[in-house]
């Protein structure tokens, strides 16, 4: 076994060697015959070569965050329900992944009805012919696979958003469920609306990696499924808010730090260029900006939450580092990294004023997904009218609107049917037994006694 | 023979330890418990909401001891773990009525 191992990878990289021979031995050729030009066309190869590794290394570390969720969500539930948490997020990634294969970047990308019916195929064209691109003069500058899987990560980022609110009470396979509807069909309709090039975009509304089209579209559907769902048992007791501490912060820190780091693939991929040196400059600034906002982010709402509850609540500084992001993520580019703080700062003091309002209202979202992707995915919307010249608030309120709507209706409807059709709660004995046990059959850990 | 069980702050435990080996006590068992008395629980805010503690976390300390020492023990260990605040613990003695060393089979005052 094992030697038949070694022989296949040395004929693998037998092969390689051939053919990178042949890779290279082509453009050798090409420039005996055609001189001047060859330059040139090494130079737009090179181009294309670094731009997609950009795209790549950035839907890498977008990849990323789903970690970054899923150890944020498992450190804010309690310890019964944590394998669940857990499931839930490596499923929901997988299904992501494969719906947005199978059909989701069709309709996002693909050959649309009109500006608002986006159209509809299965699976992925090929990539670029290495003639088609030198042709271009470099206009076609990164692969179309390259793109799938920067576009696909962004997909499970936008699902993992809704986990955390139905958090600790959602029955796993509805979730999954809803999951394929999202990813599938409701995201990347509303994506082809805006990046796919339909009618948001002809309106001249701007959201440069996201704020809108993944995390306010994340939220509207949590917000639908938690209306449908209802409060965690013994949250609400006689009109009193009663907290239920999460079961592991280093975790759920842990969680904030990556998808912190991750952020870098999601704002600065969304540059889609790095190969010359306006562009380098402009992804460097976004770097600069998206970290910035995060870090005005986290203060405020560390100081906010001092002030008003007069000790310093780590979460809501968790949960503000992650309102920066959001808030910054529609314009990372035009501002100056004051500017970006300040973004980033409202947003943190926002967050926690809605994470707030929302428990008064008694939206039960364990983890402060609907104020963190909704209410701050709306302020960066908006912020972008204060930087960028050719925004437009009627076009960012429309775009908002639009978003909101399509997503949180749809949404709605799809958890009315599962709740009609397989139930989307769990009942009421599981619940506080925990869903580790009913739903997964495993505690998170089995060493430790439980409350 | 009697049992001394003494509930203390968890972070007295390592003085009592050393206040009781000065005056020649070297075995002991611990448990870490919880509970509350007159300190009851206290108050605490998360996101916002208000949730509280009921029950404090405490160590309990367990020794069988002959009972012309009890006096001297459960003085040591409340010199150790006094701090004077409310919530510092409890002693409480126990008549035992006999021992057993499980490796030897010795009985009573010699088990222990």
């Amino acid at each position: 076994m094992k030697n038949n191992v070694t022989m296949n990878q040395k004929t693998f990289w037998g092969g390689v060697a051939v053919l990178s021979g042949v890779a290279l031995a082509g453009p050798a050729i090409a420039e005996e015959a055609a001189g001047v030009s060859s330059v040139a066309d090494n130079l737009i190869q090179l181009a294309y070569s670094v731009d997609t590794f950009y795209f790549l290394m950035s839907g890498a570390l977008v990849m990323w965050m789903a970690a970054g969720f899923t150890m944020l969500e498992a450190g804010l539930v309690r310890g019964k329900n944590t394998v669940e948490i857990l499931t839930k997020n490596v499923a929901l990634y997988a299904i992501a992944c494969l719906m947005y294969l199978i059909v989701g970047y069709n309709i996002m990308y693909g050959d649309a009805v009109n500006s608002i019916i986006p159209g509809i195929s299965l699976f992925l064209g090929p990539d670029h012919g290495v003639d088609a691109v030198l042709k271009s003069g470099g206009e076609t500058y990164y692969s179309n696979m390259s793109d799938f899987f920067f576009q696909v990560v962004f997909v499970a980022t936008a699902m993992s958003i809704v986990s955390g609110a139905v958090a600790e009470r959602m029955k796993l396979w509805a979730f999954l469920a809803f999951a394929v509807v999202l990813t599938g069909f409701i995201y990347p309709v509303s994506g082809y609306w805006k990046w796919g090039g339909g009618f948001l975009d002809g309106l001249g509304f701007l959201d440069f990696a996201g704020s809108g089209l993944v995390h306010l579209c994340g939220a509207s559907a949590a917000l639908a499924g938690v209306l449908v769902l209802g409060a965690r048992k013994g949250k609400y007791i006689e009109g009193k808010i009663r907290a239920i501490p999460g079961c592991n912060l280093p975790l759920a820190t842990l969680g904030t730090f990556i998808l912190w780091m991750g952020w870098f693939g999601f704002n600065g991929g969304s540059e889609l260029k790095i190969s010359n040196i306006t562009e380098a400059n402009a992804v460097a600034m976004i770097f600069v900006n998206t970290n910035t906002a995060a870090a005005g982010g986290l203060i405020a709402a560390l100081l906010l939450s001092r002030i008003w509850f007069g000790k310093a609540d780590l979460t809501m500084a968790l949960n503000g580092a992650l309102a920066g992001l959001v808030a910054i993520t529609a314009e990372p580019l035009t501002p100056t990294p004051g500017i970006a703080t300040v973004i980033g700062a409202v947003g943190g003091l926002l967050v926690v004023a809605s994470i707030i309002l929302l428990d008064k209202a008694k939206i039960d979202d364990p983890v402060g997904a609907i104020s963190v992707h909704g209410v701050i995915g709306i302020w960066g919307l908006i912020a972008v009218c204060f930087t960028n010249p050719d925004g437009s608030l009627i076009a960012q309120l429309t775009g908002i609107a639009v978003i909101f709507g399509w997503t949180f209706g749809t949404s709605l409807v799809v958890w009315l049917i599962l709740k009609a059709v397989m139930g989307i709660r769990v009942s009421e004995e599981e619940e506080l037994e925990g869903v580790d046990i009913s739903e997964c059959g495993l505690d998170a850990y089995p060493e430790f006694t439980r409350d | 023979m009697k049992k001394i069980e003494a509930i203390i702050k968890p972070f007295k435990l390592d003085t009592v330890k050393e206040a009781l080996n000065e005056i020649g006590i070297s075995g002991m068992t611990i448990t870490e418990v919880k509970g509350y008395g007159r300190q009851k629980g206290h108050k605490e805010i998360y996101r916002g909401a208000e949730y509280v503690v009921d029950f404090n976390p405490k160590i309990k300390i367990e020794l069988v001891v002959p009972v012309d020492l009890v006096e001297k023990i459960i003085e040591t260990i409340r010199e150790a773990a006094l701090s004077g605040k409310i919530g510092d613990g409890k002693i409480f003695v126990i008549p035992v009525e006999d021992v057993l060393r499980v490796r030897t089979g010795e009985r009573g005052l010699d088990a222990i």
